[in-house]
């Protein structure tokens, strides 16, 4: 086979390749030897040959797997007919309801699991008020229909995202085509729209397949543990840390990842979904009649009010004196933030910080891997892009116990460990928070012609130019969507945080909010904390959606009433 | 709410009297030359700001220039931090679980610092005081009882509980939580004193029995009484001052102690190779002196003392378990059994409880409904059919002996190498899991029977 690869590809490669080895494979690798050691010393597969055995993990697979597959299912039930509503018609507020719809992944520790109890939870709001009038109870929060009822209100905007962006970049001279050949309505919607955002939906759709098959917050805040991931979980974390069955399954949670990624890729083989035309500004936003108009706002509004239940109920929890079975707290108070503020005020400047580097860092590695993968012959290239996905499924606590076994004998120039500084913090968020802004990237430059590039090359542009001066701002919107989606994750992130943060003055806002609900009376303070947190990402949200808007409508100058 | 404020004012006076007193008795604490405190201490510390401040606060008081600082942790992350931080370790590994101080302990993690212990019992209730190897020191009590929302038991007419077999009454069907024993090495010991006290088999047949009630196994110790809190469920077994705790913080809560209850140690210890040694043993000292004891009684701590002089200055109704002999007396501790089988205990609890509580809970909703059904209306059948439900449901697949087993019990232990063989813990987990299934099952058909029996 022939080698074939610029200098420059082979460089921003090993770049990669040097990332993902020093804070991804070697600190994980550190760990999950335990999975191979023979009790004797030595390799051994055994441990595997027992998981196979053992009947409560494969009910907990199947279980996963169940699952993962209907919260895709619930999820796209929601996400599709918002992404169209929001790309493809004149709705007002759009940008309010993208930000909105950002906001269910930003669900703060504890807090946010405090709060869906007394919201959806046996005795919550919602129960309990169906009680009082019809004397019936939902299980909304139990069994694994209950995960599936969760994970689908928390993960949908996965999806809602990279549709959105996959849409708008969709040229509208193709909706032409469609309506010049007789295409109308549902039908162009179909046949034309939708295959041509493909690339989108599958980015999300095999974001919230992994991500739910590997998430234990929510199988555990429902007490469901006859899943993997909490099987993996309750294992890992059990003071002692010697039972190597809680690495075997991380390393089969890992291997189902990289698979579900492997078949996500499989699907799209073969197609083509680039498209050469730019400058008309995305698919033209039609007015909708009243009759839609109405529809929109009763899919919208109900949808918005069901998402964003469980943040109502961290404001409610923020301002609560008291809040014990019954549908609302029993009164009202100010004093939650007043404690926030005066104690803790360095959280969230830290939060900022090490998330919008976390953020900044994704992009660039996101961009980095998807145009390695996409557009270079570079052998083992896939095998990056897998790499970086394999973090997702990675438990936190893992990884941080990995970092500091690494890096805690690094000493900073002031003396201070490496391994707890903030600036590992950072590159940590970086690592776990990668897989997302690598799937939107890579969806983004799915879009982009190939010749859009060859033109610029054929004009002199050098490749390092092309890339900058136009892939880059080609992908503007999917860029926006993969640094919203890795920053506001990291704020919320807490795992591995609570390895590696080592004091007050340094901590993000997810430690604070740890910190408070360890004790009853820090309840209400900590929901205060969580509410700031979900107050800042959403007004960076707005900003980068307001940003990449405004790059749109640049590039479309003139062309917008086409 | 009405005890809240004046547990406040008693405490603030306290502790300026207690002041005065510990400067008097400074010489007899003795300060036998340790060298001059660092000028800071770092604490590793699975307890909640709440708890932490006051101590902190006096210790800075009474030693102005050393500066505390504390880094919170759950105590899986603490442990992990602890092992993986050799160079430049915390200075003290501050817990609840005594199970997280044994891991760190057989790691060699922990010093042998020089403290005064004089003045303090050796035992309280049935545990000893402090690690008899002197790695770490016990400075405060806690029982174990069950916590109850009153506006949960209002609305649901449920009885108040008093006792641990009054949780076995169907009526509280779906209403009370636990945490699991692997999660929370203070439910370990309360499920390990009940064995000890009502014996292995029928102390397993009260715990099954009583899981058949259970809403909730939690992951997390502090799921439990923020479940209760919130009114998720209504009653919870639970740590006492988690009841305390969130009494004082207004919730609609009360805790009640069983009359068999286990009296577990709080313990802190120095890290070896701390960089503050001196700072350490003072901080050490510092709790376990009249002083610091004081600070125990502080509404948002509420922990027994381990000095009973402390007691003539709690409030009224404060229980004293060195005039309350009922308070965790009753059980005489065998640490040594305890030892033998902690992590079977623990695996054991998961795969008959933790993993299987749909099964277990869904078979005694049917024997329940069995039971109800033949009081209305008596059959022999039926009640050799009930009996035999009972029987497949509180039978365990392991017997006393087997337990503490080396070959059996070994087999959830790290490897060592003077180990008898035996079966591998997945085998023997896969073995329980498979009888739990089986035999929840079959109980749930023969008490569906028993039901239907004429």
């Amino acid at each position: 086979m022939r080698f074939e690869a610029s200098p420059l590809q082979v460089v921003v490669a090993l770049l990669v390749l040097a990332f993902l080895l020093a804070f991804l494979v070697v600190p994980v690798a550190r760990v999950f030897v335990a999975a191979f050691a023979a009790p004797e010393g030595g390799f051994t597969l055994i441990h595997f040959a027992d998981f196979f055995r053992t009947s409560l993990f494969i009910e907990s697979f199947w279980n996963s797997a169940y699952v993962a597959a209907m919260s895709v299912v619930v999820a796209s039930l929601i996400a599709v007919p918002l992404a169209v509503i929001l790309a493809r018609h004149r709705f007002p507020g759009a940008a309010l309801i993208n930000t909105l719809g950002v906001l269910p992944l930003v669900m703060p520790p504890f807090v946010g699991a405090v709060a869906m109890q007394l919201v959806f939870g046996r005795n919550g709001t919602v129960n309990l008020l169906l009680m009082d009038w019809f004397d019936l109870r939902l299980p909304l929060m139990e069994g694994l229909n209950g995960v599936v009822f969760v994970q689908a209100l928390h993960y949908f905007p996965f999806i809602l995202m990279n549709l959105t962006a996959s849409l708008s970049n969709i040229d509208v001279s193709m909706e032409e085509a469609g309506q010049n050949l007789g295409a109308r309505g549902f039908t162009l919607l179909r046949t034309v729209v939708l295959p041509l955002a493909l690339p989108g939906y599958l980015a999300g759709a095999s974001l919230v397949f992994v991500k739910v098959f590997d998430d234990l917050a929510t199988p555990l805040l429902l007490n469901v543990t006859n899943m993997l991931a909490p099987q993996a979980y309750l294992r890992v974390t059990s003071v002692g840390l010697n039972d190597p069955t809680g690495y075997v399954i991380s390393v089969i949670l890992m291997v189902v990842s990289v698979a579900a990624m492997v078949g996500a890729a499989l699907l799209m083989r073969g197609r083509d979904y680039a498209t050469q035309q730019r400058g008309g500004g995305g698919l033209a936003r039609r007015p909708l009649s009243r009759i839609g108009m109405l529809l929109a706002w009763c899919f919208v509004v109900p949808v918005l009010v069901l998402v964003l239940a469980p943040h109502i109920g961290i404001l409610l929890l923020s301002l609560a004196t008291i809040w014990s079975y019954s549908p609302l707290p029993d009164d009202f108070t100010l004093a939650h933030y007043g404690t926030v503020l005066v104690s803790t005020p360095q959280f969230l400047t830290n939060t900022l910080l090490y998330c919008g580097a976390a953020g900044l860092i994704d992009v660039v590695l996101g961009v980095a891997i998807a145009w390695l993968v996409l557009r270079t012959k570079l052998p083992g290239r896939k095998l990056l892009d897998l790499a970086a996905m394999s973090a997702l499924a990675v438990p936190g606590l893992v990884l941080g116990i990995g970092i500091l076994r690494t890096y805690f004998d690094v000493e900073l120039p002031d003396g201070t460990s490496l391994a707890t500084s903030g600036l590992m913090l950072a590159l940590v968020y970086a690592v776990r928070r990668l897989p997302y802004a690598l799937r939107a990237a890579t969806a983004a430059l799915q879009q982009v012609h190939r010749s859009l590039e060859e033109a610029a090359e054929n004009l002199g542009a050098g490749k390092a130019t092309t890339l900058l001066r136009i892939v880059v701002p080609l992908m503007a919107g999917g860029l926006a969507a993969a640094f919203v989606t890795s920053f506001a994750t990291a704020a919320v992130e807490l795992s591995a945080t609570l390895v590696l943060a080592a004091r007050d003055t340094s901590a993000p806002l997810s430690y604070g909010i740890y910190v408070y609900m360890q004790s009853p009376a820090g309840r209400g303070p900590g929901a205060a904390l969580g509410v700031i947190a979900v107050v800042t990402v959403a007004i960076c949200t707005f900003a980068a959606h307001r940003i990449a808007e405004r790059e749109r409508a640049r590039r479309s100058r003139g062309g917008t009433s086409a | 709410m009405t005890e809240g404020p004046r547990l406040t004012r008693h405490s603030t006076r306290r502790r300026v009297l207690s002041a005065a007193a510990a400067t008097a008795a400074l010489p007899v604490v003795g300060l036998r030359a340790q060298g001059t405190l660092e000028q800071r201490v770092v604490i590793i510390t699975s307890f909640s700001r709440d708890v932490t401040t006051p101590f902190v606060q006096a210790f800075e008081r009474r030693h102005p220039g050393t500066r505390v600082e504390v880094q919170n942790r759950s105590t899986t992350a603490a442990v992990a931090v602890t092992r993986e931080t050799r160079s430049a370790p915390p200075d003290l590994f501050w817990a609840s679980a005594p199970d997280a101080f044994e891991v760190l302990k057989g790691a060699n993690l922990l010093a042998r610092p020089q403290v005064d212990t004089s003045g303090i019992p050796e035992r309280i209730g049935a545990q000893p005081t402090h690690d008899p190897q002197g790695h770490y020191f016990g400075f405060a009590v806690s029982g174990y009882g069950i916590m109850y929302n009153t506006r949960y038991l209002r609305a649901n007419r449920l009885p108040v509980p008093k006792e641990w077999a009054d949780l076995k009454n169907p009526i509280y069907q779906n209403h009370v939580g636990i945490s699991s024993p692997s999660r929370s090495g203070t439910t370990h010991l309360t499920v390990e004193t009940i064995l000890q006290g009502e014996g292995w088999e029928p102390g397993w047949a009260l715990m099954m029995e009583m899981a058949g009630n259970f809403a909730q196994v939690s992951d997390r110790s502090f799921g439990v009484p923020d479940a209760v809190n919130s009114g998720q469920y209504g009653l919870g077994i639970v740590i006492d001052f988690f009841g305390f705790a969130a009494k004082a913080s207004g919730f609609p809560v009360e805790f009640v102690y069983p009359s068999v209850t286990t009296l577990v140690p709080a313990n802190i210890a120095m890290v070896e190779g701390a960089r503050s040694p001196n700072a350490a043993r003072a901080f050490i000292q510092f709790l376990l002196s009249p002083e610091g004891q004081e600070v125990l009684l502080d509404p948002k701590v509420m922990r027994l003392p381990v000095r009973p002089e402390t007691y003539a200055k709690a409030p009224q109704g404060f229980p004293n378990p060195f005039t309350d002999t009922s308070l965790g007396a009753r059980v005489r501790f065998d640490n040594e059994l305890s030892e033998a089988r902690y992590e079977l205990l623990n695996s054991l609890f998961d795969r008959l409880i933790t993993f299987r509580l749909r099964e277990l809970t869904e078979a005694w909703k049917a024997v329940h409904a069995a039971e109800a059904a033949l009081a209305r209306r008596e059959n022999a059948e039926g009640r050799r059919l009930v009996a035999e439900a009972r029987a497949k449901l509180t039978r365990i697949p392991v017997s006393e002996a087997q337990a503490k087993d080396p070959a059996i019990a070994g087999a959830f232990q790290p490897t060592r190498p003077d180990r008898p063989a035996g079966p591998r813990q997945a085998q023997l987990e896969e073995e329980w899991d498979r009888h739990a299934v089986a035999a929840y099952a079959e109980a749930k058909q023969l008490a569906e029977r028993a039901q239907r029996a004429r």
